[in-house]
């Protein structure tokens, strides 16, 4: 079978005693992109953060797997080995571990003791990485996302989806403050990954993300649920038209999760 | 005439020791008035830590003669791991126990005027220079009673001098093996960088004892002179059983650097202070150090730069990670005396906290007395952030691989000024060793 099956069932997700998610689904398989759009606060990351295993998110209803196992069950850690990557809206800095050892110790958690990467093979692969998103080559040897612009955590978070190569990504938000080049390689990055055995959701809010990156599926997230689904054109009618047509379509009125009491 | 005083060691045995040894009279004398002062001075009081129960005054002195290493080759299991066998330094002592048991120094170096010899040749071949520095400048015979019978009972040592205008290189490496597991460690290493020379030097205190009980006394002077440059790097590693006090001095005349990069890693209950006077305009120092608690051990380290040049500049940066139910209070200050204008001084104590039973204490401490100054100084004590954990598991690496990546990380701006890459590798041994 190429590829893997995320399966997210009537997900409901609590942070600090706050319900965000309310009955989330969604199937994402191997070779399928998916984006989902929606305004500001309505639960996209805590969606990504619930399926990645964050320590502050906390599934209360409804069910995650991965080709029929159970993510729920699984650490944060044992998801990423069962092939679940996420791209964060907001990375770590991790102050005295460079991205190179950090991203040989990733791989080699995904290998066997004593099967460890050769060094100069990893080396031969970072740098080849490095190259194609245009990242320069002391950044490997620089602290991870320690003091890195925006932009640059970006492309380090796809030069880590390149070198793990996952089953299921979640790229959070990856456009987010790039400028255009730098929007461009990543998408080429990501591109490069997209076949039968990569399964991808995408968060963003612009359709000129999808402009490089064509989605087979679009979902629109609102108060903590997937209220709409389609193909690469509901993103262009959103782009076009905002929110306000999908609220007044479905009687939604408020666009967030309601603020609590 | 005998000094009325607890300890075992009186007048006649330190005529005797000194004697057998033919010490220079200047210092046989400086070691019986020592003895005379050790009951009348305190104990050195480290801020923030009881030390009234250590055991400082228990112990084996009786010298002690270590094997000798014929070749580096076949280096005694111990030390195997703390060299790079690929890579021995030229420049090497080893002394094991109290006496040398190896020792080679480039000829070049020789020629130049170098000295790198350990304590006891330097009195009987230089004694007029080691007078010269010995307890004057950098520490007291009567700072406090540790001091003081430090320089009543010193056993061991190493003397560097680097004449004007030369400029070393390649590192001088002295090892200290404590073999003999109850022998005390009175060890006094003396370096001196003449005008507008340069060195590196880096040392190792070693033992294996954790049954056995013993003590290390070890007083250290680093002085250069005008335009001087010293990077001076150390990893103890003392075992459980041995009670240490470390007293680390230097003294920066002119435009004068004094580097340090302190690994810190004994087992044992410690003391240590590391001072830096800045006495001369445009004198540096950077004091880095880092730490490792476990068990119970109780550790304080005080790390100070005392500021007198105009336009100097000293930056103390403490790093501690603490596990099990150890203590440890880190103390960083840096003191800005009258006259000593345009001076920027900064401190930085940060303890990572890795069980609930640990405790750590940083205390960056700021004294100046001169308006014309910058400054400013940071402190943390806090745990592993649960944020770097979840994004490092996020990509596949197990929860104890992550956690050592982060304490790494954490201690990594210190370890990374050794100056030698074989002791940098080896205090990353020890940390690992430590840590899990
Ligand atoms: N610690 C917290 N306590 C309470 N509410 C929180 C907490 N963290 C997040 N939230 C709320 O959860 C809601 C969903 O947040 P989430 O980050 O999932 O939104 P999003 O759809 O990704 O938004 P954006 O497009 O701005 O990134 C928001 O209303 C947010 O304020
Ligand atoms: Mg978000």
């Amino acid at each position: 079978m190429a590829g893997s099956v995320l399966e997210i069932k009537n997900l409901h997700v609590e942070i600090e005693g706050k319900e965000i998610l309310k009955g989330v689904d969604l199937t994402i398989k191997g070779g399928e992109f998916h984006a989902i759009m929606g305004p500001n606060g309505t639960g996209k990351s805590t969606l990504a953060s619930a399926i990645m295993g964050h320590p502050k998110y906390e599934v209360t209803e409804g069910s995650i797997t991965l080709d029929g196992e159970d993510v729920l069950e699984m650490e944060v850690d044992e998801r990423a080995r069962a092939g679940l990557f996420l791209a964060m809206q907001y990375p770590s800095e991790i102050t005295g571990v460079t991205t190179s050892d950090f991203l040989r110790s990733a791989i080699n958690a995904r290998r066997e003791e004593g099967n460890e990467v050769p060094l100069m093979k990893f080396i031969k692969e970072l740098d080849k990485d490095l190259n194609f998103l245009e990242i320069d080559q002391n950044m490997a040897t620089r602290y991870l996302n320690e003091g890195f612009s925006g932009g640059e955590k970006k492309r380090n978070e796809i030069l880590q989806l390149m070198q793990l190569k996952p089953e299921i990504a979640i790229l959070d938000e990856i456009d987010s403050g790039l400028d255009i080049d730098a929007l461009k390689v990543v998408s080429k990055g990501i591109n490069k990954m997209r076949g039968e055995n990569l399964g991808c959701l995408i968060i963003t809010h612009y359709q000129r993300l999808l402009n490089y990156i064509t989605p087979d599926y679009v979902h629109v997230m609102m108060q903590g649920r997937v209220v709409k689904s389609g193909g690469p054109e509901l993103a262009k009618r959103l782009e076009a038209e905002g929110y306000d047509w999908v609220k007044d379509e479905l009687g939604i009125e408020d666009e967030t999760v309601e603020q609590n009491a | 005439m005998t000094v009325e005083t607890k300890l075992p060691y009186n007048n006649e045995y330190i005529e005797q020791i000194s004697t057998n040894r033919n010490e220079p009279s200047w210092l046989r004398t400086l070691r019986l008035e020592a003895l005379e002062q050790v009951e009348s001075l305190e104990m050195p009081k480290p801020d923030k830590t009881k030390i009234t129960r250590w055991n400082f005054t228990q112990f084996k002195h009786e010298f002690t003669e270590g094997e000798a290493i014929s070749s580096i080759k076949d280096l005694p299991e111990v030390l195997q791991e703390y060299f790079d066998q690929d890579n021995i330094p030229e420049n090497l002592i080893i002394q094991r126990n109290n006496s040398i048991a190896y020792a080679t120094i480039n000829d070049d170096l020789k020629k130049q005027g170098v000295i790198f010899t350990d304590i006891f040749t330097a009195l009987e071949e230089y004694s007029d220079l080691v007078e010269k520095y010995f307890m004057k400048d950098a520490v007291k015979v009567d700072q406090n009673r540790l001091t003081a019978l430090h320089a009543a009972l010193m056993n061991g040592g190493a003397f560097i001098y680097v004449p004007k205008n030369v400029q070393i290189e390649e590192p001088l490496q002295v090892v200290f093996w404590q073999e003999d597991a109850e022998l005390a460690l009175f060890n006094h290493v003396l370096v001196v960088a003449e005008e507008n020379s340069k060195l590196t030097f880096v040392e190792n205190y070693i033992s294996s004892n954790s049954e056995q009980e013993t003590i290390a006394n070890i007083v250290e002077e680093v002085i250069a002179m005008d335009n001087a440059k010293i990077s001076f790097g150390a990893v103890d590693n003392l075992s459980s059983g041995v009670t240490s006090y470390v007293n680390r001095r230097g003294v920066a005349y002119n435009n004068a650097t004094i580097d340090w990069a302190l690994g810190q890693m004994n087992d044992g209950n410690t003391i240590s202070e590391n001072i830096t006077y800045l006495m001369g305009n445009g004198a540096t120092s950077n004091a880095n150090a880092v730490s490792v608690g476990r068990g119970k051990q109780i550790q304080n380290f005080t790390a100070s730069i005392v500021q007198y040049g105009k336009a100097s500049d000293g930056f103390i940066l403490q790093r501690g990670v603490m596990k099990e139910s150890a203590t440890t209070i880190f103390n960083a200050i840096g003191k800005i005396e009258h006259g000593g204008t345009k001076a920027n001084s900064e401190q930085e104590s940060r303890v990572l906290m890795l069980s609930p039973d640990a405790r750590g204490d940083a205390n960056p401490i700021l004294l100046i007395e001169e308006d014309d100054v910058t400054a400013g100084h940071a402190a943390s004590v806090g745990r592993v952030d649960p944020l770097q954990m979840y994004y490092l598991m996020s990509r596949g690496i197990s929860k104890e691989e992550a956690e050592r990546l982060v304490v790494h990380g954490f201690l990594a701006p210190v370890v990374d000024q050794l100056p030698i890459e074989s002791v940098k590798k080896q205090l990353k041994q020890v940390i690992e060793r430590k840590v899990y």
